[in-house]
């Protein structure tokens, strides 16, 4: 238990993702199975132990501690978990159990005697045990540690391409023995489950410079959809839908499952569609967001699937088949599909001049460019150079004034490198967005020292800064937001340049930024 | 005559009106007695300072010689005011750290100032002062709060140093009484290699040493001629401020440490960009704290500043007259 509670302990304080994965890699190159399997499946939410609630450790506490002690501690602490593991009176101690008997006992404890095993083992721990403890059995352990960047720790101690992993991620279950022993040489698992997860065939980005040099006869296009890239599965009746990392978001479309009558493995977009118009992102963001979905959400914000391509059909594996032939399947397939699920149109292109007018006038504001996949190329997994390129719609650039900056961790430490920057609403300036990429190591210094010369109030490591300086910010989107006051949330911004030239007053107004914003469908 | 006859709060600290002088007052008066030398406790421009030699050193290297009218050295003999005794013996806070014991016509008040029971190689052990009324501070007065053994928290820079071998680390630790602890604490175990101290930790460091505390090779981390290479896989020890500073980026890939009792609350750790958080305390924690209040049974316990509610309800539980002071002008944030 010692290094599960070291090791959530250094992850909590560890702000780099690279970081993180070296971390987990140490844990999993050092601890013996289960244990580091439970301990991935701990951190990464994966362990279901569903009865240990707040209100029962409250009560625990309570049997201890004086209820008002304890209260004025919380509200100190903020944490219940902490609290809790900080507070515990010192018990007579004795060996912590290892992790997997800890957990196997959590999960196989009923719910009645569920308290006094937790009181007992608490009285076993000392205080960095005890927290750990709390957070495995309340889950949400909060270091910022996805099954993503879990996989990727896995990916790297076993020297295995990430999407192997994400292929059979999902035919597993903690405490991952077979995963570990294939890291280490032994047998690839083979997955047992139905419907599983396959790597994603990926594009790299190209310009008109770089297209002039491919004809345009090898090519097929189509329109790149903004809404999220997914895998439609169904296997002999079971039906999943993944993201193109393999997370399984089935719980949060129904709808969409519903609709997926067919016995095929399909590679699309998930959109929300009202009739024949396709919804901006923000819409869709409304159903990510939630594990289980309302009735009224599901009638306001229907989702569905664009399909671009088909990997499996009725059992056969289509992947070696070049795009010709998928794309042939697919349209056949395509005849028995209802309303919700259509097929990606192949834009008729004569030339790549061509393709850069249609690309400039898309006829649907959720477009966000075009992708290019060569007829011959099969479905490859992961991002392989000379197959599909996608040629994103340039981004959207606004004049934005400086007016936050936080400090930055690891090779940035002493810098301020996270900016905040705002926009004109009438006389005053309203933050639009935060930015921690797109300027040279050379304009960091500039924007730092500029920062420390024009700070008029300090926030904890944040500074507000004078209105002075304006940055070019550039972002591949804009979203109707009511979290933020400006009432516009950017995606992916980052700054493009920085305008010493350009005078604040000319930066631009939140007029301009409403009138990007996607039509209301 | 009542306790608070003898003495009781004021805007400007603490007041015994029989003698006429201010314990630790936070604005000038005629006549302070300090108890030690952090900013908030001790300030310049008083009349008349009595306090411990070690701590009107550090007061005239903080402020200049000239940081008060006149000084008088409290010693080991009780000093008399007006027909009151004052008694000095230390609190186990910092250098020079002193509770003081007021006693008149029978009436005794101890006023603790900070104090810290843990052993603590940079200054004297804190002895009990027992009297009918106990001044306490109440900083960490949360159940929530059992101070770690230091060796362990030093243990994970030690571990850290390890770990990696190219990232010079950077401990946070005010400059008075944390920063040559946690020096002296890393000497303990077993680092002889140079530390790095920031420029305005030089005069307090050299004066610890002057008063035979052995810090071992201190090198300024300040100096122009200090290189990456050079800190890399090194020890720098600096007051928290700095490290929002440029000067931070003259260290390759700094690990940013900070040693408190603050560290010991996660939120605080993080909200401060903390990587290396050390829970190192020169206050009492509270199993200490009550232990302290338990083993002196004053007839009342009055409490200065920090966290009174949790103290004060403690003393309920255990049929305790408890009073808060609610005194103003002590930053409990400054550990």
């Amino acid at each position: 238990m010692k290094a599960f509670a070291d090791l959530l302990e250094r992850l909590a304080f560890t702000p780099a993702r690279n970081g993180k994965i070296a971390l987990l890699r140490d844990f999993i190159a050092t601890r013996p199975d289960p244990e580091r399997g439970y301990a991935l499946a701990a951190l990464t939410g994966e362990l279901e132990l569903r009865h240990v609630t707040p209100s029962l450790l409250r009560s625990l506490a309570a049997d201890r501690v004086d209820e008002t002690l304890f209260a004025l501690s919380y509200d100190f602490v903020g944490d219940l978990a902490e609290t809790m593991a900080l507070i515990w009176p010192e018990g007579p101690g004795g060996n912590t159990p290892d992790l997997p008997d800890l957990v196997e006992e959590l999960m196989s404890t009923g719910r009645a005697a569920l308290p006094g095993v937790i009181a007992a083992r608490l009285d076993q721990m000392p205080a960095s045990e005890r927290y750990a403890y709390l957070k495995l059995a309340t889950g949400g352990m909060r270091v910022g540690v996805s099954a993503r960047l879990a996989r990727i720790a896995v990916a790297q101690y076993g020297d295995i391409p990430v999407e192997e992993i994400e292929e059979l991620w999902h035919g597993l279950t903690p405490p991952y023995a077979e995963l570990f022993a294939w890291t280490e040489g032994g047998e690839k698992p083979v997955s047992a489950a139905l419907a599983p997860f396959r790597p994603v065939m990926l594009a790299t980005p190209i310009d008109l410079d770089e297209l002039r040099d491919l004809r345009p006869g090898d090519f097929s296009v189509e329109w790149k959809w903004d809404g999220i890239r997914v895998q439609a599965v169904v296997d002999q009746g079971v039906r999943r839908l993944y993201t193109r990392t393999g997370e399984d978001i089935s719980a949060a479309f129904p709808d969409v499952i519903d609709a997926m009558q067919f016995d095929a493995t399909l590679d699309g977009e998930l959109l929300v569609r009202r009739g024949d118009q396709v919804a901006p992102f923000s819409d869709l963001q409304k159903r990510l967001t939630r594990k289980t979905t309302p009735k009224a959400l599901l009638a306001s914000h229907p989702a569905g699937l664009r399909i671009y391509d088909i990997l499996i059909e009725n059992g056969q594996d289509l992947r070696e088949m070049d795009f010709k032939n998928r794309r042939n399947r697919l349209e056949d397939a395509a005849q028995h599909w209802p309303d919700r699920i259509d097929l990606s149109p192949i834009l008729q292109v004569k030339d790549w001049d061509h393709l850069a007018d249609l690309r400039a006038d898309p006829p649907d504001a959720v477009i966000e460019g075009v992708m290019i996949k060569r007829r011959d190329s099969p479905y490859l997994a992961g991002r392989i150079r000379g197959h599909w390129y996608k040629w994103k719609r340039d981004p959207m650039l606004v004049d934005a004034v400086l007016m936050t900056a936080q400090r930055g961790h690891g090779k940035r430490s002493g810098f301020y490198s996270d900016f905040g920057f705002g926009v004109w609403d009438g006389d005053r300036l309203v933050p639009v967005g935060k930015a921690y990429f797109g300027f040279t190591d050379e304009e960091l210094v500039e924007l730092d020292r500029f920062v420390r010369q024009n700070t008029t109030d300090r926030f904890g490591p944040v500074r507000a800064v004078a209105p002075k300086l304006v940055l070019e910010v550039a972002f591949e989107g804009l979203n109707r937001s009511n979290r933020h006051k400006s009432g516009v949330a950017m995606r992916f911004p980052r700054i493009s340049r920085i305008r010493r030239d350009k005078p604040v007053e000319e930066a631009d107004r939140i007029e301009t930024l409403r009138a990007l914003l996607p039509p209301e469908v | 005559m009542r306790f608070s006859d003898l003495l009781h709060p004021t805007e400007r600290g603490l007041y015994c009106p029989v003698a006429d002088v201010y314990i630790d007052p936070v604005a000038p008066v005629p006549r302070a007695l300090v108890t030690h030398g952090h900013a908030d406790h001790a300030r310049a421009g008083h009349g008349a300072v009595l306090a411990t030699g070690q701590t009107l050193d550090i007061m005239a290297l903080r402020y200049g010689a000239d940081f008060t009218g006149a000084r008088q050295v409290a010693g080991p003999d009780p000093v008399q005011i007006n027909g009151v005794q004052f008694e000095f013996a230390p609190a186990g806070h910092v250098l020079g750290s002193a509770q003081i014991r007021l006693s008149h016509r029978g009436m005794t008040i101890t006023v603790s100032g900070d104090y810290c029971r843990l052993p603590n190689p940079t200054c004297a052990e804190w002895q009990p002062l027992p009297a009918h009324v106990f001044v306490t501070e109440a900083t960490f007065a949360l159940p929530v709060f059992t101070h770690p053994d230091p060796m362990g928290e030093i243990g994970k820079l030690m571990t850290s140093l390890r770990a990696f071998p190219d990232r010079a680390h950077m401990v946070g630790a005010y400059a008075l009484g944390k920063a040559q602890r946690v020096i002296a604490l890393i000497r303990a175990a077993g680092w002889d290699a140079p530390i790095y101290i920031h420029g305005s930790l030089q005069a307090l460091c050299a004066y610890h040493q002057e008063q035979g505390i052995d810090l071992g090779e201190l090198r300024p981390a300040t100096a122009e001629t200090v290189t990456k290479a050079e800190t890399a896989g090194q020890i720098v020890i600096a007051p928290p401020s700095a490290f929002n500073s440029p000067w931070m980026r003259r260290f390759a890939d700094p690990v940013v440490g900070f040693a408190s009792g603050w560290m010991q609350i996660r939120n605080r750790a993080k909200a401060r960009g903390v990587e290396l958080p050390m829970v190192i305390s020169d206050h009492v924690d509270w199993p200490d704290l009550t232990r302290t209040i338990q083993e002196l049974a004053p007839e009342e316990t009055w409490i200065t500043h920090g966290r009174e509610d949790a103290l004060m309800r403690w003393c309920e539980m255990t049929q305790r007259v408890g009073r808060p002071l609610r005194l103003v002008g002590y930053e409990d944030e400054a550990e």
